[in-house]
């Protein structure tokens, strides 16, 4: 199969933007990333994008120029960023276009998300009677997962701490103060074992990436990022997933290990040849699962992990250098897209204070969300 | 906690959800009749087969606390409970594992973490857990703390 390559980043910044749509933050980041690849939007061939909040993707040509190129829209919840890319990937790779564009974006209201549960093929009275919110989700699953696999509640305190500490060396991050193990310890319970600080909020933002052959990428840039697997599934019965009246007896693999297995063969590389990695932390918790659904722990060895700092940015496993979601707030649409650039930036060795010593080779990133999707890549230095 | 849920129709939009049996409240699911797997609410659709020929089957009334959490803050619409961010109560949320190995979500009579621990025995009831503009009470299923011998 032929590689193809990554040959710009951009964003908008994440956070809250009053007065700026969801739209114009996304073709803002089209832009930024147009002009980190050297290249006019009107060279640019095909394009997949998508927000939950924010509107159609294809919306966003009002902005950047009706060129005329098929613009798909793309709705798949937390992994719209992910199918994006991976549907840019495969286009490029038909040859459908020389060039492509891959768009995230969304501006989100305050406070949590209140969906409609006929939205979700759920009746009303789940709504109604107070079960329907990711919250509570991720509380439930966090809490069986920490008694199924003794892990201590304080590693869900540590997790965050780690976030915000990365946060802070971030300039681009939206929370950028430092807080205590006692500051996240105590703050107000939202959904026990969850507390306020061990959530990510809902935000704003954009993010952008521009894709070509590898073969031809550098015509364009000097640090072209190759796209090892861009891989996004969905789950199987018996999965334990968000806005479920009922679980099914029977438990299996998490939409999120099916996809890093695919990706890891794809790639032909191991949890163990990864340098810098980027788990949806929507939750501490959720970051906790995901370490070892990823393969990079067995299950039950988190605990040790996040006190020993291997998860920091100088240990052996360094996990949401720029503060993840917990830091930068979490635009849907465009939250995938942000991992993915995160780990350019990384293996580009930009990423000054937060840089991983010792020239990162090989990136990975993971989104997961409702209902029941994940999308994974592994991305490869220049 | 209420046991007539015959007079609570009109305010019970879970109704549906409930058999009244001589043996009292239970939950109504579904079973594949091609694969044997149960489902909580009843559904149509098997999504471990494939299949689409279920029957209604009694998921029971009894269980095992199998996770929980506190709803701490007021949810936002379509949650219609009636109350106001400053009346709100916090509520208990749990999966109770019933006999056929099904994890049915569920309100839980106590929002208090020191009386919630995983593997306790659990027994469904009816709550009020809010009430309509016009002032009468609005009731669903919920699970409450149960003695070791119900099981």
């Amino acid at each position: 199969m032929e590689d193809i390559a990554i040959i710009g980043i951009g964003m908008h910044p994440f956070g809250r933007t009053d007065g700026l749509s969801g739209q114009a933050q996304g073709a803002f980041a089209v832009r930024e990333a147009l002009r980190d690849a050297g290249v006019n939007w009107n060279q640019v061939g095909v394009a997949y994008g998508g927000s939950q909040d924010a509107g159609n993707a294809d919306a966003l040509a009002n902005h950047l120029g009706l060129t005329g190129i098929p613009f798909v829209n793309v709705a798949n919840g937390c992994a719209t960023g992910g199918s994006a890319l991976a549907s840019v990937v495969a286009a490029i790779r038909s040859g459908m276009a020389e060039i492509g564009v891959a768009v995230g974006f969304d501006k989100h209201p305050r406070g949590a998300f209140n969906p409609r549960p006929a939205d979700w093929g759920l009746e009303d009275w789940y709504g109604e009677t107070g079960l329907m919110l990711t919250t509570q989700f991720f509380a439930l699953k966090t809490q069986r997962y920490l008694y199924e696999h003794g892990i201590p509640e304080e590693s869900l305190v540590r997790v965050a701490q780690r976030a915000f500490r990365n946060g802070a060396l971030n300039p681009q991050a939206w929370r950028r103060r430092e807080l205590s193990f006692d500051e996240i310890a105590e703050s107000m319970p939202v959904n026990l074992p969850l507390r306020k600080y061990m959530f990510c909020n809902p935000a704003e933002g954009g993010a952008a990436l521009v894709l070509c052959r590898a073969s031809q990428a550098h015509k364009y840039t000097d640090s072209p990022i190759i796209v090892r697997a861009a891989v996004m599934r969905t789950r199987h019965h018996g999965s334990f997933e968000v806005f479920s009246p009922g679980l099914a007896a029977r438990q299996a693999p998490a939409p999120t290990a099916t996809a890093s297995r695919a990706a890891y063969e794809i790639a032909g590389v191991g949890p163990e040849d990864i340098d810098v990695i980027q788990l949806q932390d929507t939750d501490s918790g959720s970051e906790i699962i995901h370490l070892a659904e990823n393969g990079f722990c067995e299950h039950g060895e988190q605990g040790l992990l996040l006190r020993n700092g291997t998860t920091d940015i100088g240990g052996r496993l360094p996990v949401n250098t720029d503060g993840g979601c917990l830091a930068n707030g979490e635009p849907v649409g465009a939250s995938g897209l942000r991992q993915v650039i995160e780990a350019c930036t990384q293996l580009r060795q930009q990423a000054g204070a937060r840089q991983v010593p010792g020239a990162p080779r090989l990136g990975y990133t993971h989104v997961y969300g409702a209902p029941g999707v994940s999308a994974v890549t592994i991305l490869e230095a220049p | 906690m209420m046991n007539d849920s015959a007079s609570l129709q009109p305010h019970l939009p879970v109704a549906h959800l409930l058999s009244q049996g001589a043996s009292g409240l239970g939950l109504l699911g579904s079973q594949c009749r091609q694969c044997g797997e149960v489902y909580f609410p009843a559904t149509g659709n098997c999504t471990a087969c494939c299949g689409s020929d279920l029957a209604s089957c009694d998921i029971g009334s009894q269980g095992r606390l199998w996770s929980w959490t506190v709803q701490a803050f007021m949810p936002k619409a379509p949650f219609n409970s009636g109350e106001t961010e400053s009346d709100f109560q916090p509520y208990g949320v749990g999966y109770v594992q019933m006999p056929s190995g099904v994890k049915v979500e569920s309100r839980l009579t106590t929002a208090d973490p020191a009386a919630l621990a995983i593997g306790m025995p659990m027994a469904l009831c009816l709550v009020r857990y809010g009430q309509r503009a016009d002032g009468r009470p609005l009731h669903t299923f919920a699970f409450a703390p149960a003695n070791e011998g119900g099981l």
